[in-house]
């Protein structure tokens, strides 16, 4: 009998992403559940009753809540292939660090970058470029996050690549001109089968933007 | 014989670094302690070893920083790993960490609005916090700790948060033991443990801070 794995996710989201990307570097089999969060199934408010939050892994009937969690729960149930966090102590606190720094700053920033204008919208956008100049300060020399093959950091940070695009438009700015290593890293991580096919189209996500700032009326 | 150097740069109230001293204490890890004065001037030594953050807690271990508490918890419960702080299961430690995010999100955040706020804005965040409570409560259950029978990874995170609970109270007019009582029990469980006895600071002591805090914010 074989692992019963569910994804509940919504296909723009970051987070969702993430674990698309840890279960295609596992190489696992899994159904993928599209959830509206403007009218949540009762599957999703019975797995995950305290956020209400996408994503959640059901793996065999028992959820998994919170992305950078599930991620790291899938690692040790399927430690034997494609390792994401290091097996040095000091290696897995510096990856979780990282990870923890891109949680708590880019997806609040990003978010000020695409639904907000004037002078918050500037200083969301500085904010913004010098967070990923620190990550980019971090891969240094390095191919990926994790060395010579993607790990965690990488895992929770390429997925947001894809809304590039979208808060450079909004933004009217080029996150290749401020930090060109992490781009040529994006670029390098798409290469990988697992990324480029849990990566959303990049102008699709954009158009998702632009249908919320209508929504939201910012102009 | 090579030794072990543990340092952690610490702040005597802060609930971050309570988690780092109550870790260090369940391993039997000796370390030397360096207060920082957080409201004053930072040392070069966290300034260099936290440039990112620039706060405490920071274990240094043989000189190697390791930063954000609940990485440090982490980090010791993986370099010295006898007497584990998470289950061994996956689904239990993904149970765990899923309980840690949660107390890290809600918790000290809850408690700001209370001490900071007033008026209507003070009343909402007393509801949202004993909310948060009753919801810790409810997943605490009938088990003596969060895990289970033993003190472990979910209980580190949450118990130093609890000396700020005194302050709370007083500022927001209410008791912890009315509203949660099984929380309560829970409290003083885990206080009875001296790893965490030795490790956290006054309550009483803590809401001089708090107030200190208040006026520094300008609130009255």
């Amino acid at each position: 009998m074989g692992d019963e794995i569910i994804l509940l996710d919504f296909w723009p989201s970051m987070f969702g992403m993430r674990v698309r990307l840890a279960l295609a570097e596992k190489g696992l089999k899994y159904e993928y559940k599209e959830e509206d969060l403007r009218n949540k199934s009762p599957l999703l408010l019975e797995m995950n009753p305290v956020h209400k939050q996408i994503p959640v892994l059901i793996h065999n009937g028992k959820p998994i809540c919170e992305s950078l969690i599930i991620v790291q729960y899938i690692d040790e149930v399927w430690h034997d292939k494609s390792p994401l966090l290091p097996s040095d102590p000091y290696q897995r606190a510096q990856a979780r660090f990282w990870a923890d720094y891109v949680d708590k700053k880019l997806y609040g920033l990003g978010r000020k970058v695409w639904s907000t204008k004037g002078e918050e919208q500037e200083t969301a956008k500085k904010e913004f470029i010098e967070c990923l100049k620190l990550l980019e300060g971090e891969l240094g020399e390095k191919p990926y996050f994790g060395g010579e093959k993607i790990g965690f950091v990488d895992v929770a940070l390429v997925t947001f690549s894809c809304w590039f695009y979208a808060y450079e438009s909004c933004g009217n700015f080029s996150i290749e001109a401020e930090c060109p290593k992490l781009i040529a890293w994006t670029k390098r991580c798409k290469e990988k089968e697992s990324v480029s096919s849990s990566l959303e189209d990049p102008h699709k996500v954009h158009g998702f933007v632009m249908g919320m700032r209508k929504r939201f009326g910012i102009e | 014989m090579s030794k072990e150097e543990v340092v952690l740069l610490d702040f005597w109230a802060s609930p971050f670094c309570g988690r780092v001293r109550i870790a260090l204490a369940e391993k039997g890890v000796e370390y030397q302690n360096r207060e920082e004065d957080v409201l004053g001037s930072k040392s070069e030594l966290l300034l260099n070893s936290n440039p990112i953050h620039k706060k405490v807690p920071v274990l240094l271990h043989n000189g190697k920083p390791v930063c954000e508490s609940t990485v440090i918890v982490n980090y010791i419960d993986e370099a010295w790993p006898s007497r584990p702080l998470l289950p061994t299961c996956p689904y239990e430690r993904a149970r765990a960490r899923f309980w840690g995010d949660f107390i890290d999100k809600k918790i000290f955040e809850g408690g700001t609005k209370i001490w900071s706020s007033k008026g209507e804005a003070l009343e909402v965040g007393k509801k949202d916090f004993i909310e948060i409570l009753k919801q810790l409560e409810g997943t605490l259950g009938e088990k003596d700790f969060f895990c289970g029978d033993n003190f472990g990874f979910v209980d580190i995170l949450l118990i130093p948060l609890t000396t700020w609970f005194y302050a709370y109270e007083k500022f927001g007019g209410f008791k912890v033991e009315d509203e949660c009582p099984k929380f309560s029990v829970w409290v003083k469980r885990c206080m009875q443990r001296e790893s965490v006895a030795k490790a956290l600071p006054e309550p009483e002591k803590v809401y001089e801070a708090v107030l200190m805090l208040r006026k520094m914010n300008g609130i009255e």
